[in-house]
């Protein structure tokens, strides 16, 4: 019979000793990805690269000052690289194969003559001002809305976001917390048989010294899985649940999948009809919420020590909703300002909406945290 | 509180459980014994509904748990009536907090949020947790994690508690720690335990009753002193009790220590008679184990180990001569793991030298070439076995030592004879696997062994194996350098303990000396006959020979 072990060979490197808890007196990660989405609407809403810049040192700044020492805030810089990157990488196409205008002609790089047969496309060739600039703000754009993404990342546990799953969901929740958790788990065992096989004079090269290494991780991971598996049975999870479930639940959820593809496409795209945007949206989440509910009540569970949502968390979520709608409401009063002023290209100017909007991004920054319980 | 009836558990058609019929009763705590492989597991896993809905294999008869039969219910139907604590704590975690461990359970029931609020405050309590409420669970030491895995089953409210070897990680003091918060559960909350343990000298004297299973799964339940004196595998007190011929059978040191008087007068005169006489030769002999003046194997000079802010091990001085077995004792967290693996030369080192015989430093010699020096038998010795048998392994270990063919697979045979060549590694016991780990480094002839927490897991029976293929280096000339919690095991093994607290060697003296005089690290023998100097059932037997011997010619 086989008893399980994890015994680490080398000792662990021991962390730092976290004595003082700090998600309990950070706000509910809801409240920060309201924030975050709402920025998110405002960025797709907007070209005015001026506007984009101050949204984006909003984001930063908020970070910056409200994010805790946990390793997924310690993340963000990440995303910002991951944004200069997103910028390179847009402008480099744009010198690649960019189509000419009528702007002026900041260099005229040589072309590489191609195949006839591919006559729309040129390599190199003239660089234009207005083109090169409007594919800096696009990639500005792309690259603010991923540093927004990050930031709610930063801001909000993902482990605690998950808690918030509604009842329907808490066993694919529990599931994927546990995958989040084991992952580094694996890196460990991995440097540990490493060691150990150092020490049979194995030096770690060639196929057959990967597959020495690959068979003990594996078998360490299956057995860890086995154990977690009997100890999370032993203690009730997944009690009472039947498997299959409702058949209702499927269907419902079907249509408010396909309601909700359809409803993010019209708010996105400027030019779809006004129906198709937020009612489709509403609706599908309608139906979503009815789905969960059906399938909620197969579920019976509590949660402990739920995070509050109080005054700290409507706050923060308000602001995100004044970033959408000030950068909608200006929209409408006043086009030209969320315009990138490519044609004629001119000197982006910063709108009021735009200036209304960064300032209410960046409130959290000096908007009380939640004290300490 | 549990019953079994008539209960027959196999495996692919291998019984490891034949008719076990016995009643766990009310506010009991039962303790599960037998060697290794004898189905101590498979009785655990029958009670708590693991076996056979978890572990596949075949059941018959019938398992009541609280009046609910397994064999409709599953684990986590019982989940509310029974909790399960494993070996190994930090594997059956599922989150990463205290108290969002404590909660788990809960949480899976359905206990009101005001009532689980409620309940994890007092399980906090009850098990002196509360300081360390927010930590987060890997930070923890392993007594700590051990006692947060026993309060994430209590927090549900069970009536009963089945343990699987819940010390078998911890040192000394930290195994105390969970077997005191143990007992005060048993006694304060009348909460009914089935625990399973190898080191029976830590928890038989607080067990109301006993289940002995022999090697082919046969299962005898009963009182404590009437089950062991039959038992194949018994503490050092029982031991001595039936080597004294003590009736009724002493289970604690305390009512040993009230009948030990005339023995201790039996084995004081004898040790003075040997003392008299000349050496006898005994293989056992203890001033055999420390030699003399030879020159150091492998020797250290203020080594330090650091991981970032933590500093593992400050300044050690060591010295392993040729032909002795020291072993290296400490809390969980001193160092001793990385001591070892400085000392193998293939762990970090971050100041100090370690030099061999010749003068040069392991870590200065390629692994093929160091290995042929110092060799470390790591604490999870499956980490170095990888081929699907064991013959293979044994093939493959020959290649890589350039050793002729056949050494490894000798080598195996001295230390465990009998092992299937076509087994896969995972399928042998503890013992075997650790016999075969071994047998892998020393087929490139090192001088010095280094082990890691060889007896983890390993049955009094394995243990004995593994002290006589120790002794048997030692006479070889090899030097060994144990790390190990087991205080039993070292005093039958070690001729001189180094100990270690907080990375600093404290305490680098012969056996007798470090062990003798320890609250935490006393054997049972030394507890019963102090102030004489015996550790071990086989120094009193020497003893009171010796004492027989220079009584009978006059």
């Amino acid at each position: 019979m086989t008893t399980f072990q994890r015994s680490p060979g080398p000792p662990p490197v021991p962390g730092p000793p976290v004595t003082e808890r700090t998600d309990r007196v950070s706000l509910h990660p809801l409240a920060w990805w309201a924030w975050g989405a709402g920025i998110a609407v405002a960025l797709t809403r907007t070209q005015n690269p001026l506007v984009i810049a101050l949204l984006l040192a909003a984001v930063t700044l908020v970070v910056v000052t409200r994010r805790d020492d946990s390793p997924w805030a310690r993340a963000f810089g990440a995303y910002l690289w991951l944004g200069l990157v997103v910028i390179a990488v847009r402008v480099a196409f744009y010198v690649l194969v960019g189509l000419p205008d009528g702007s002026p002609v900041l260099v005229d790089l040589p072309r590489i003559p191609l195949p006839g047969w591919v006559d729309s496309i040129e390599l190199l060739g003239p660089v234009h001002a207005a083109g090169l600039l409007g594919a800096v703000y696009a990639g500005l754009r792309l690259a603010a809305l991923i540093i927004t993404f990050g930031a709610a990342n930063a801001l909000a546990n993902p482990k605690r976001a998950l808690r918030c799953l509604p009842a329907s969901l808490h066993h694919l929740g529990t599931a994927v917390v546990i995958a989040v958790s084991v992952t580094p788990q694996l890196f460990s065992a991995a440097a540990r048989v490493r060691r150990a096989q150092l020490l049979r004079g194995l030096d770690g090269r060639g196929p057959r010294a990967f597959a020495g290494r690959l068979i003990p991780v594996l078998q360490d991971a299956l057995d860890q899985a086995l154990a977690l598996a009997a100890s999370m049975d032993s203690r009730g999870y997944a009690r009472g649940h039947r498997p299959g479930g409702d058949r209702r639940v499927g269907a419902l959820l079907l249509v408010a999948l396909l309601a909700g593809l359809i409803g993010t496409y019209g708010l996105l795209d400027g030019t779809a009809p006004d129906w198709l945007g937020p009612p489709l949206l509403a609706a599908g989440a309608a139906v979503a919420v009815v789905a969960s509910v059906l399938a909620g009540r197969q579920v019976r569970r509590t949660r402990y020590r739920p995070d509050p949502w109080g005054l700290p968390e409507n706050l923060v979520a308000a602001c995100g909703v004044a970033v959408a709608a000030a950068i909608g409401l200006g929209a409408a009063l006043e086009p030209d300002s969320v315009s990138a002023s490519l044609s004629p290209l001119t000197w982006p100017t910063l709108p009021l909406s735009g200036v209304i909007a960064a300032g209410a991004a960046a409130l959290p920054a000096v908007l009380p945290g939640r004290s300490t319980r | 509180m549990i019953e079994f009836q008539d209960v027959s558990v196999s495996y692919d058609g291998t019984p490891a459980l034949r008719a076990a019929s016995f009643t766990v009763g009310e506010g009991e705590l039962c303790l599960v014994v037998g060697p290794t492989g004898s189905g101590k597991s498979t009785v655990l896993g029958a009670a708590c509904a693991r076996v056979p809905h978890f572990s596949g294999g075949l059941l018959s008869g019938t398992v009541l748990v609280a009046g609910r039969d397994t064999r409709d219910h599953l684990p986590r139907d019982l989940a509310d009536v029974l909790g399960v604590v494993g070996q190994d704590p930090l594997a059956s975690f599922v989150t990463d907090s205290v108290e969002e461990e404590l909660a788990f359970a809960m949480e899976q029931l359905g206990v009101a949020p005001a009532l689980m609020r409620k309940r994890v405050e007092e399980v906090l309590d009850l098990l002196g947790l509360a300081p360390l409420r927010g930590r987060a669970l890997a930070d923890l030491s392993g007594g700590e994690q051990q006692r947060v895995a026993i309060a994430a089953v209590l927090t549900a409210q069970p009536r009963i508690l089945v343990l699987d070897e819940p010390t078998s990680a911890l040192d000394p003091g930290a195994a105390e720690d969970v077997l005191a918060a143990l007992t005060r559960l048993v006694h304060d909350s009348g909460i009914t335990v089935l625990l399973a343990e190898h080191r029976l000298e830590r928890v038989v004297q607080f067990a109301d009753s006993v289940i002995s299973l022999t090697p082919d799964g046969v299962a005898t339940a009963g009182a404590p002193a009437a089950v062991l004196a039959h038992s194949a595998v018994a503490p050092p007190v029982v031991e001595l009790g039936l080597l004294a011929q003590w009736d009724p059978l002493p289970l604690s040191v305390r009512d040993a220590r009230r009948v030990a008087g005339p023995l201790r007068e039996r084995v004081r005169t004898g040790l003075a008679a040997a003392v008299g006489t000349t050496r006898t030769g005994a293989p056992n002999d203890r001033a055999d184990r420390t030699p003399s003046g030879s020159a150091a194997l492998l020797a250290a000079r203020g080594l330090h180990v650091r991981y970032g802010a933590a500093h593992a091990v400050r300044g050690v001085d060591l010295e392993l001569p040729a032909g002795e077995v020291v072993a290296l004792m400490g809390r969980n967290g001193s160092g001793k793991s990385s001591l070892l693996w400085a000392l193998s030369g293939r762990g970090r080192r971050s100041g100090g030298t370690a030099t061999l015989a010749d003068g040069t430093d392991p870590a200065d010699l390629i692994p093929a070439v160091a290995r042929r020096e110092v060799a470390l038998v790591p604490q999870a010795p499956s980490d170095l076995l990888y081929l699907p048998t064991v013959a293979a392994e044994c093939a493959a270990a020959d290649e890589q030592a350039t050793a002729a063919a056949g050494t490894t697979a000798s080598i195996l045979d001295s230390l465990t004879p009998g092992i299937d060549a076509a087994r896969h590694p995972r399928d042998l016991s503890e013992g075997q696997r650790l016999a075969l780990a071994v047998a892998v480094q020393l087929a490139a002839t090192p001088r010095v062994l280094l082990l890691d927490e060889p007896t983890r897991g390993l049955d009094y029976t394995a243990k004995a194996h593994l002290v006589a293929a120790l002794g048997e280096l030692r006479a070889g000339g090899h030097t060994i350098l144990v790390a190990s919690h087991d205080v039993e095991f070292v005093a039958r093994v070690a001729g001189r303990v180094v100990l270690l607290a907080e990375g600093e060697v404290v305490a680098d003296a012969p056996a007798e000396e470090v062990l003798r005089d320890s609250p935490t690290f006393a054997p049972q023998v030394a507890k019963i006959l102090a102030p004489v100097g015996v550790l071990t059932v086989a120094d009193v037997r020497e003893a009171l020979a010796a004492g027989a011997a220079a009584e009978g010619p006059p």
